[in-house]
């Protein structure tokens, strides 16, 4: 048996940092083939719904608040809510896709477990993984991006940009959240995670209502949320207003959170799996 | 059958006060299932209300956007209360943790079983509604003494969504079919008239939003807030007991196919 076909053997150096493509693939094919066999449901709540948000809120609620006068920067509400709910819809999906399915694949199905038995290394399952969250983020992305125009919400052409900042947003949470998860016992933890910091998060970033209406010390901790920073990207995607400074900033501290979960994953995932 | 709630007996309440241990013990949890829809309040009630102008209440009224979207969050955290207790926890406990089978080896039997879940549901949005309507009387958005309605209203409420996810849990097959009930809670949250008036609807489409379950209840919320007490309301009523009493007959007949041994 060479080197890389035996678990035993590999396992110690897994959390190198050494990551191949091809198993790292591998990962994404299993999660792909698995999606193709139950991706309707799960279409309807990332293609369908927010489709329906983005109806609702920008031309019902929009129909309220549009008034003379520039509190959303002089956009009318659906063009200032559409980036929101773009970057608002990828953070929560991707905080639902990175906890309980990882619990699945460490506890209840054990089908990490079952990868590693294979030449897979943990960090390959990790990658794997969150690759996979970014495809189906970039996939739900398109789909929303294609509803916004055709509803008027998309006033410039940069506004395909908003595709990749959607993802980025999408995986600075899911990245680290996959590795909490894998340091996780039950899944009772996930449940307050969503209430406790996604949901507030959703609320609170800018997606609905310009970030100054809060008060001062809020809008500081809302300054370090992932979601704050994909929303600006977003919007200013999609409105062709944002500048090369901003832009690359709110691109690097998202980058810095997706490293940073990488850099946790790296640790959370081989200790739970070579056990 | 279990759709008599008042026949509460031993076996209920013995189911009742297991779930009450159980939640004890994960207190963190069960506090926060009322953190969201005040943060909703808190959130867009608070970041629009300077944006918005006034809103007409059913008594005629202009109100504040907070006034306004408050009752119907009320109602909101009525159906999300009852629609989790029934569907996942509920779903969970029957396929995954043994719960009721443990039960059944007990001397209760399944009518305790259905009916001990049911009644802790119905605990549970009570609490809660107690606690937002506290909330909202802090925060100056209540305008009549008739406003404490809202409590037992919440409970109808739960009551119809709480017989119709038990009902339709039985029909569940795995985790993935929980999308669907996303499918569904969504878009009732979304367009029961629950952030902007129905008038704003489509003529056609204001009808089928009338037909909603969330838009009855909210509906009922906004009138006891305000204390606006006419006799359509009995109409709400109607609506949501008879939707809860119909779904609790389905998950009757379903759950002693299902756990009957």
């Amino acid at each position: 048996m060479t080197r890389e076909q035996d678990p035993a053997v590999r396992r110690p150096q897994d959390g190198a940092g050494v990551v191949a493509v091809r198993p790292v693939l591998a990962q994404v094919e299993r999660e792909a083939r698995v999606w193709a066999r139950m991706w309707r449901g799960s279409t309807l709540t990332g293609v369908a719904l927010p489709w329906l948000v983005l109806a609702a809120m920008g031309l019902g609620l929009g129909g309220m608040v549009d008034q003379p006068g520039d509190a959303f920067g002089g956009l009318g509400y659906l063009v200032f809510v559409a980036p929101g709910l773009l970057a608002g819809a990828a953070v929560q999906f991707a905080a639902g896709a990175a906890t309980w399915p990882v619990m699945g694949g460490m506890k209840w199905t054990g089908s990490f477990h079952a990868a590693t038995a294979t030449p897979l290394s943990p960090m390959d399952v990790y990658g794997g993984f969150v690759l996979w969250i970014g495809i189906r983020l970039a996939m739900n992305a398109v789909a929303f991006l294609v509803a916004a125009v055709l509803l008027g919400a998309v006033p410039s052409a940069w506004g395909l940009l908003a595709v990749p900042a959607a993802v980025l947003g999408g995986l600075a949470v899911a990245a680290p959240l996959a590795a909490f998860a894998a340091t996780q016992d039950s899944d009772q933890s996930f449940e307050l995670v969503e209430r406790l910091v996604v949901v507030p998060m959703f609320l609170l970033s800018g997606v609905f209502f310009p970030v100054d209406q809060l008060p001062a010390a809020l809008r500081l901790v809302v300054g370090a949320a992932p979601l704050w920073h994909a929303v600006e990207l977003c919007r200013g995607a999609t409105t062709g207003s944002l500048g090369l400074l901003a832009g690359a900033g709110h691109t690097a501290v998202l980058a810095g959170y997706l490293a940073l979960g990488a850099w946790w994953g790296a640790r959370t995932f081989p200790r739970r799996l070579a056990a | 059958m279990i759709t008599n709630l008042l026949a509460a007996d031993r076996g209920t309440l013995r189911v009742l006060e297991r779930n009450a241990w159980a939640n004890l013990r994960m207190w963190p949890l069960f506090l926060s299932g009322l953190v969201e829809p005040l943060l909703y309040l808190l959130s867009i009630g608070v970041g629009l209300t300077a944006l918005v102008g006034p809103v007409w209440a059913p008594d005629g009224r202009a109100v504040s956007y907070e006034e306004y979207l408050a009752p119907a969050m009320l109602a909101v955290s009525a159906m999300n209360t009852a629609v989790i207790n029934t569907t996942f926890v509920f779903f969970h406990k029957l396929k995954y943790a043994g719960t009721f089978d443990a039960m059944l080896t007990t001397p209760l039997d399944v009518r305790d079983v259905a009916r001990g879940e049911l009644a802790w549901a119905l605990a549970c949005t009570t609490a809660y509604a107690c606690v937002f309507l506290a909330t909202m009387a802090a925060m100056g958005l209540t305008g009549s003494a008739w406003c404490v309605l809202a409590v037992p209203a919440a409970t109808l409420i739960g009551f119809a969504f709480a017989g119709a996810g038990l009902g339709l849990a039985t029909f569940m097959r795995s985790y993935v079919d929980f999308d669907y009930v996303h499918v569904v809670v969504t878009p009732l949250f979304l367009l029961s008239a629950t952030f902007f008036p129905i008038e704003r609807y489509p003529s056609l489409f204001a009808q089928l939003v009338r037909l909603s379950p969330l838009y009855q209840g909210i509906a009922l919320q906004r009138a006891l807030a305000v204390g606006h007490l006419t006799p359509g309301l009995l109409l709400h009523v109607g609506y949501l007991t008879l939707m809860g009493w119909l779904g609790l007959r389905l998950a009757g007949r379903r759950l002693r196919l299902l756990l009957q041994p």
